[in-house]
């Protein structure tokens, strides 16, 4: 068994909120530097970023995760990943169903533009990415199932855009793969102050918008190799894969 | 004044837990941050939200409201509808919008 460093969580040049330096390139290079074996691509609620940098991924070695950062009716933002190019495609025209007609405006909220290994743009998403779609959270956990990826709220302490801060506690019906919680709070505390969600796996990721931040907060998985499927085994604790430290 | 009163003085419509109609209303409370609901809504207030979730109803439930207040028309989700029934916590539901109907229930708990 082998350990891997995952930052799964951040933000490219296709977030209205990431910086124009999120390019592929940059963001791969910079996981190589600091060591981060597993990346995963989250966009607010698109995941069209996300193929470019795989392919520069896999030409420097650094796995790539594809997904997106839902925001969800209730304003809760969850992460999700999914295993093929297939099922995120799928996943993408739910978001494109679901994502209301508000347009972006980027003087003010930032471009939202999506672009190749050599920083040429690819497109140009019209509609606000940071705005809720209008599914709720057990719906697009529902669509997730279907698709099976994997769902996992992030920040789930966070005084704004979070599970605890809008709905108040976790859904009893609802059964992510694992919960994101930020560096900020001190996960056993939390855990003993919500012992409900004791039963859930824990990861710690960057949420970069920047390329300084990428791998700043990271967790360590104990797998057979960098993989979705084994990284899902590890999330659920099968066959002695499991998540072992929180940095 | 009671959670009956209030229906019919605001035209609003019961979509469950009608076992708490007669329930006694001591003031209201306007907010959509469940979190933020749970550190402040007192007993007994009616809490007015455009939140649909099934946790709205487990607050409720967990404060002892008077009544929940969904506004704009949303529809509550099904399992919301049925833990108000459940809680016997009236679930009810306006066309207003969050400022109208906060502004016309605070007139009528203070005349």
């Amino acid at each position: 068994m082998r350990r891997f460093k995952a930052d799964l969580h951040m933000h490219t040049v296709l977030s209205p909120c990431g910086s124009l330096e999120m390019s592929p390139v940059v963001i791969v290079d910079k996981a190589l530097e600091r060591g981060i074996d597993i990346i995963g691509i989250t966009d607010h609620n698109s995941t069209r970023q996300c193929a470019e940098v795989y392919k520069v991924g896999q030409q420097k070695g650094v796995t790539v995760f594809c997904g997106a950062e839902v925001t969800t009716k209730e304003e809760v933002h969850c992460l999700t990943f999914f295993e093929n190019f297939e099922k995120l495609d799928a996943f993408q025209a739910y978001l494109d169903k679901h994502l209301p007609e508000i347009p972006n405006d980027p003087e003010r909220f930032g471009h939202q533009v999506w672009v190749d290994a050599d920083e040429e743009i690819l497109g140009q998403e019209e509609r606000l990415l940071i705005s809720a779609i209008d599914q709720s959270i057990d719906e697009v956990e529902s669509k997730v199932r279907e698709l099976d990826g994997l769902f996992i709220p992030a920040h789930i302490f966070r005084p704004s855009f979070s599970v605890y801060s809008q709905l108040g506690f976790m859904p009893f019906d609802i059964k992510p793969d694992a919960i994101g919680i930020s560096s900020r709070y001190n996960v056993e505390e939390q855990l003993n102050k919500h012992t409900e969600l004791k039963q859930f796996t824990v990861l710690r990721s960057s949420d970069a918008h920047f390329p300084e931040q990428i791998g700043i907060h990271y967790t360590v998985v104990e797998m057979e190799e960098p993989s979705f499927e084994e990284f899902r085994k590890a999330l659920h604790n099968v066959e002695g894969r499991r998540v072992i430290e929180l940095r | 004044m009671k959670v009956a009163d209030i229906i019919e003085k605001l035209d609003l419509k019961v979509i469950g837990g009608e076992e708490g109609l007669q329930n006694e209303i001591t003031g209201g409370y306007t907010s959509d941050l469940l979190s933020d609901v749970m550190g402040n809504v007192d007993e007994g207030d009616v809490w007015i939200t455009l939140q649909t979730h099934r946790n709205v109803m487990a607050v409720a439930s967990l404060k002892e409201v008077a009544a929940v207040i969904i506004v704009k028309g949303l529809e509550a989700d099904e399992n919301t509808i049925n833990q108000s029934n459940d809680e016997g916590i009236p679930l009810l539901s306006t066309e207003m919008e969050t400022f109208e109907l906060s502004g016309k229930l605070y007139q009528m708990l203070n005349e």
